[in-house]
């Protein structure tokens, strides 16, 4: 055993640089004075992960490393640069936000940080034991930043629901990872499908884990049985908390979905992607056609990333090369476009609640063109339409299907996505086409709402830079996919090698 | 003779944590978990793993459920019926958590172990806590260091959650 311990300092490079400035960040808000301001806090988180993005798309060794724990490989550094992204941009949004909901919080941006390591630790893993400790951390931060706003009972409603399912879940995969323990005598990945391929029948046992193992991701995904919490959650979690869950949570766990099923249970991909197949055509259709009925636009962008969720997992279950390409394509343009339609509707948001409401953006384009063209940039590219990401994306994924002969799936893909464009073009119509509610308009400039009125929307400078970050990697991403693509293609080829 | 020991522990293990549910009372809930904790200690023994027993005792039994028992005296809560909490979802639950337990039920007894026995032999375990000792530190020491990490935000968000907040009143 500890022959092959292979202790490799900068295999983890970038989590333990992760870790120091979590720490760093800790130290400081603890010797701060109570009262002062924490926004320096957030901007020394920013100037780390920018610093630690580099590093980690660097620190690329073959091989396993802490015996066989953790990889390093291409894999791990693109998702790392998916999380370090979502991590930075959910930071700058969050700067504005927190002021605005009056909270003065440092352990906000360090649990932030401490959420992204759990999310490249789940990434980096080639265990099982070494998975599940990282979905606690990432999760056991969740909880705490959704339930941040402890004086706001919908917020700590939203924490306590998911808690308790994500709890429940947590212990499903971990009796899931127990059978394949049973089964395979190993919880290392590159083991189990030695053992697997010794064995070649599915062993019910194994049966059982893998049910086990997929129910426990899917909610961390939310796909459609299992996705209950996660309306609830994104509109009582602080906004940047809802886009931070919706990007990175659920690209930790189709990553670790990648790594289990492409890497461990390869032999039985017969078998899975059955499953896979009914999660993913029942999550798009379900969740494209519920969002057509929302009123609230948060409640919106979390049905609509659940369908996304479906479409993404169209591509991890053909299991080929360019369809897991296409997940990690997709996830990456979906790190920019989501979180930057998030940032639109922060802005948006009042402490009084309005602003929640689609009905809000009316005439949204008059008012403010600016964020009204952004806003429209990340809807066209989350609907699905050319030039931007969010088609190109859409594209690799769909034709991976077609090339893996999944037609029904590809048809069921391209039929939700039809549907979504209805939700989506109704708030860019709603933005460009309807007039400004005059009754809000007429109170909001009253005595009684000139203080909300008061507060610009275009007041902060971090919120821009996330809006111009966002619109330009949405629209680059779609005019010029072929590095981003061509990396990912690089990254996910050892997994189809044996 | 073991085996007999095993279905005794796991049925009473299972009946307990039944128990917890279905009681009315929180206090006799703990005392049922209590004992539903000290049944898996006793499967822990069985299994050769003397060290995970003692630790399910010491921290679970011991300080988890002394803590547990302390918040539910302070916070005073009361008995509840159970009909206040599920309503008729029972009528579907119940049929549908059977149905489940038969087909798992079914599963477990058409599956087979095939797996190799791990290094773990009875000779190997005999310096048990010498040997988890060992693993932690080489073989599982990147979780291990994670964990240190986990435990540090757990401890950091029930602080902040519980802390009042003192810039946001001026």
């Amino acid at each position: 055993m500890l022959e092959t311990l292979n202790i490799n300092l900068t295999a983890i490079l970038p989590e333990i640089l992760l870790t120091a400035l979590a720490l760093c960040v800790m130290a400081l808000d603890l010797i701060m004075r109570r009262g002062a301001s924490r926004l320096v806090l957030g901007y020394l988180s920013i100037i780390g992960l920018l610093i630690i993005l580099p590093v980690s798309c660097v620190s690329v060794i073959d091989g396993a490393f802490y015996g066989g724990m953790v990889k390093a490989d291409g894999f791990s550094a693109y998702f790392n640069a998916i999380f370090i992204i979502a991590a930075i941009f959910t930071i700058l949004i969050s700067m504005d936000y927190l002021k605005r909901v009056n909270i003065n919080k440092g352990e906000y941006y360090y649990i932030v940080l401490f959420a992204t390591l759990g999310m490249m630790v789940m990434a980096a893993s080639n265990d099982l034991v070494n998975l599940y400790v990282g979905l606690e951390l990432m999760a056991l931060s969740f909880y705490v930043l959704v339930a941040i706003r402890t004086a706001s009972s919908k917020s700590v409603e939203a924490a306590l629901k998911y808690f308790v399912l994500g709890a429940l879940s947590s212990g499903v995969l971990l009796y899931g990872i127990s059978f394949t323990y049973g089964v395979a005598g190993t919880t290392n990945f590159t083991e189990i499908a030695f053992q697997a391929r010794r064995v070649t029948i599915l062993d019910p046992y194994l049966l059982l884990a893998i049910v086990f193992i997929i129910v426990g991701f899917s909610f961390k995904i939310a796909l459609f049985p299992f996705h209950l919490w996660s309306p609830d959650t994104y509109e009582g979690a602080p906004t940047p908390i809802a886009a931070l869950l919706s990007v990175g949570s659920k690209a930790a766990a189709f990553a670790a979905f990648m790594r289990v099923f492409l890497v461990a249970l390869p032999v039985y991909q017969p078998h899975w992607s059955r499953i896979f197949w009914g999660l993913s055509a029942a999550t798009m259709l379900y969740g494209s056609v519920v969002a057509i009925s929302q009123k609230n636009i948060v409640r919106m962008l979390a049905y609509s990333s659940i369908a996304h969720a479906g479409i993404i997992m169209i591509g991890f279950l053909v299991t080929s090369d360019m369809g897991a390409a296409g997940v990690m394509y997709y996830l990456l343009v979906y790190a920019f476009m989501n979180i930057g339609a998030f940032t639109v509707v922060t802005l948006f948001i009042r402490s009084s609640g309005r602003g929640e409401s689609i009905r809000d953006y009316r005439g949204l384009a008059v008012r403010h063109p600016w964020l009204a063209f952004v806003m429209s940039i990340f809807l066209v590219s989350l609907a699905g339409i050319p030039p931007t990401g969010g088609f190109t994306a859409k594209f690799f994924i769909l034709s991976s299907a077609i090339n893996a002969q999944y037609y029904w799936l590809a048809v069921i893909g391209v039929v939700s996505t039809a549907i979504s464009l209805f939700f989506y073009a109704k708030v860019i119509f709603y933005m460009y086409l309807s007039e400004p509610d005059a009754l809000t308009e007429g109170t909001a400039g009253g005595a009684a709402g000139g203080a909300d009125r008061d507060l610009p929307i275009m007041s902060s400078a971090t919120c821009n830079i996330v809006l111009v970050a966002a619109a330009v990697g949405t629209v680059l991403l779609g005019i010029y996919p072929t590095p981003f693509i061509d990396m990912a293609i690089k990254a996910v080829k050892p997994f189809f090698l044996t | 003779m073991e085996q007999i020991f095993f279905y005794i522990f796991a049925i009473l293990a299972v009946a307990s944590a039944i128990a917890v549910v279905a009681a009315k009372n929180p206090v006799h809930s703990a005392v049922y978990l209590i004992i539903c904790f000290l049944q898996v200690a006793a499967l822990f023994i069985l299994l050769r793993a003397p060290f995970l027993a003692a630790a399910q005792v010491f921290i679970y039994v011991g300080a988890v459920m002394v803590l547990f028992l302390f918040a539910v005296l302070v916070l005073n809560v009361g008995k509840e019926r159970l009909g206040e909490q599920i309503h008729h979802q029972s009528v579907i639950v119940i049929p549908a958590v059977i149905l489940l337990l038969l087909m798992m039920g079914i599963l477990v007894a058409k599956g087979r172990l095939t797996a190799p026995m791990g290094a773990f032999t009875e000779k190997a375990l005999e310096k048990n806590t010498e040997v988890i000792g060992k693993m932690l530190f080489s073989k599982y020491l990147f979780p291990f260091e994670v964990v240190s990490v986990l435990l540090l935000i757990a401890l950091i968000g029930a602080v902040a959650l519980v802390m009042k907040e003192k810039g946001s009143q001026d």
